[in-house]
């Protein structure tokens, strides 16, 4: 799912079909959002969540457990969090 | 990363499997706004993961649920000046420490603006819409003289003790706030 870029840094390959950004937004704005979020994809398509709180290094993975959805991968990049979840159903 | 969190949430498996979890009851007591706030992030955030949540609300509780001056029916003095002196709304919550007669909760509404948190209102409005139940105990509405009019429309019904023990025994999270 992932590559290494010239920097050595992990990188997706997967390309969101979607944007949500949380910046600024804490728990459970992130969250509910997502939940909103994602019903407007289709199975299958990818969101990516943008979020500052650094809760969701925690959260999201439960909520991707919770839901039955796939989370592609959650980098942190200067204190900000990109996470990329696929809608499975 | 994902590894990290992925081998936490495996450790948390042990103690509870989310996915067989999915019904959560919470019984708001306080009228106190950081405690009723607390109660509706854990109700909008198990709603977004999928979970049935039905909120309760009784005695203090009951003042998030009440309409803008709502005045009971007035039976009695004693009912009267209760509502009187209680006549908080989901807007006017005081805070359990440092209310300072007011000058608390009007801080904490700023510093909570400041930070894009939701207010009061509107984690009830985002709690509708993720379809959070909210049952107002009807031995409190009793009590305090209170009618149906005098709730708001977000309310799903009024009922007692056993159609929350009812709830709350099919649930997985039961919560006292």
């Amino acid at each position: 799912m992932s590559n290494v870029n010239l920097r050595g840094k992990r990188v997706l390959s997967v390309k969101a079909d979607d944007v949500l950004d949380c910046l600024g937004l804490y728990c459970p704005v992130p969250i509910s959002e997502t939940a909103k979020k994602i019903k407007s994809l289709d199975v299958g398509q990818v969101l990516e969540v943008l979020s500052d709180d650094e809760g969701i290094k925690m959260d999201m993975p439960a909520w991707c457990k919770a839901t039955g959805n796939e989370l592609l991968s959650l980098e942190e990049d200067n204190g900000t969090f990109k996470v990329y979840v696929r809608r499975l159903r | 990363m994902v590894g990290e969190a992925k081998q936490v949430l495996g450790d948390l498996q042990g103690v509870a499997d989310l996915e067989t979890r999915n019904k959560m009851t919470l019984i708001v007591f306080s009228g106190d706004m950081d405690r009723v706030l607390a109660a509706f992030n854990l109700a909008i955030t198990a709603a977004a993961m999928g979970t049935e949540v039905t909120m309760f609300f009784t005695f203090w509780g009951l003042n998030v649920l009440k309409r803008k001056r709502a005045s009971g029916s007035g039976k009695g003095i004693m009912r009267r000046m209760l509502n009187l002196m209680n006549s908080g709304t989901a807007e006017h919550l005081p805070l359990s420490k440092l209310n300072m007669f007011g000058l608390g909760p009007w801080m904490m509404k700023r510093l909570m603006k400041q930070t894009h948190l939701p207010s009061v209102e509107e984690m009830m409005k985002l709690a509708r819409e993720s379809g959070v139940k909210m049952i107002a105990c009807s031995t409190s509405i009793g009590l305090m003289g209170l009618t149906k009019n005098d709730l708001t429309a977000d309310v799903d019904g009024v009922a007692g003790a056993a159609t929350y023990l009812g709830v709350a025994s099919e649930s997985n999270v039961n919560l006292f706030v």
